[in-house]
């Protein structure tokens, strides 16, 4: 998955959303080493304040941790990761029916469409 | 010391026209930072002063503790807006100069960079082409290891895709105590590797504040707030 900086947001509130994504879809596995904020910030081409900043926060609510001679880790709570996992997804539906309701469908008329569309793909 | 420059009502006029106007700044070691602002609102005369090649009306401005002269040019590292490198050199001559010039100059690390640039040492300066001598003054500014990095313009003549290299080549080389302050138009491109911003206008500082939090309070990124505050009306 690549990175991605959009222009109308703070920049560290999406590398926290990035690397939240990264931990959820298993591109950064629970228990693994995280790349050096240098080498990460190169990488994304950030300024590595910006990154550092980033990290100190997803450090705080948990789902990263340091260990101070090692280097810094993603959690190996799976618990919490399936939490952020349902809150990501939570909102991207959000989203998803607030757009809807906005092209003025009901919700019988949502679901009917998502069946259908669900069952296409399944082909 | 957290600060590496530190100005104060520093003021430049030409004639009738000033160019800085009681400047205020203080800035921080460790930082990238953006000098932003239309064509003469001061920012190559702010750079010029620092590196003592203008003197300043009033006020005065340190970097280190230093006035801009002998001991501040040990630790600044400065990009012009214009080359003073003589044309008949071959790169590899002009990085032997440096070395000469500059006991924080490494040239392993310019060989590299210019490596990675596909650039021939071997080339006499005036064979180049007009972004490709940039990228040289570039790549031979940031080989040092200085305090302070001053680039004018750093990235205004190369093209898109030299464009991140040179700031992956920032990114890459500045050490986590040095500070780079970089004037450019081109905001956009490297607004996300900018600690901080300053605003200038007509000499004055009109705004310093963090990417992020411009991004936060006026929901916009920092080139369209540039694009606003500097709007151009007809009269």
């Amino acid at each position: 998955m690549p990175w991605e900086i959009k222009s109308d947001r703070p920049i560290y509130t999406q590398l926290i959303e990035q690397i939240e994504l990264k931990i959820c879809s298993g591109e950064y596995s629970p228990g693994s080493k995280l790349p050096s904020v240098r080498e990460l910030a190169q990488e994304i081409s950030v300024n590595p304040n910006t990154l550092q900043r980033s990290f100190a926060k997803l450090e705080e609510d948990g789902l990263l941790f340091t260990n101070r001679t090692s280097g810094r880790f993603v959690t190996e709570d799976i618990n919490m990761i399936c939490s952020i996992k349902s809150k990501i997804a939570k909102e991207h539906v959000q989203q998803f029916l607030e757009n809807m309701k906005k092209l003025g469908f009901e919700t019988a008329e949502i679901l009917k469409m998502l069946k259908t569309m669900l069952e296409e793909m399944k082909k | 010391m957290r600060q590496i420059l530190e100005c104060k009502n520093l003021t430049k006029s030409f004639g009738s026209v000033k160019a800085l106007d009681s400047v205020n700044l203080n800035i921080e070691r460790g930082r990238i930072v953006g000098l932003l602002g239309p064509n003469g609102s001061g920012k190559s005369t702010f750079l010029k002063i620092c590196n003592e090649l203008l003197t300043p009306s009033s006020g005065e401005v340190r970097i280190g503790g230093f006035k801009p002269g002998l001991e501040s040019k040990k630790i600044v590292s400065y990009l012009p807006e214009k080359s003073y490198l003589n044309d008949w050199m071959r790169v590899s001559e002009i990085i032997g100069f440096f070395k000469d010039f500059y006991s924080d100059f490494s040239e392993k690390k310019a060989y590299d960079m210019l490596k990675s640039l596909n650039i021939d040492a071997n080339c006499k300066l005036k064979t180049l082409s007009k972004g490709t001598k940039e990228k040289v003054q570039l790549i031979l500014v940031m080989s040092r290891r200085a305090e302070l990095y001053l680039l004018d313009e750093p990235i205004g003549g190369v093209d898109p895709a030299a464009r991140d290299y040179i700031l992956d080549t920032i990114l890459k080389n500045y050490s986590e105590d040095a500070t780079i302050i970089l004037s450019t138009h081109l905001i956009a491109d490297i607004e996300k590797i900018l600690d901080d911003i300053v605003f200038l206008k007509n000499g004055q500082v009109a705004l310093t504040k963090s990417v992020d939090d411009i991004r936060d309070e006026y929901g916009k990124s920092v080139d369209a707030l540039f694009r606003e505050v500097f709007r151009c009306y007809e009269n």
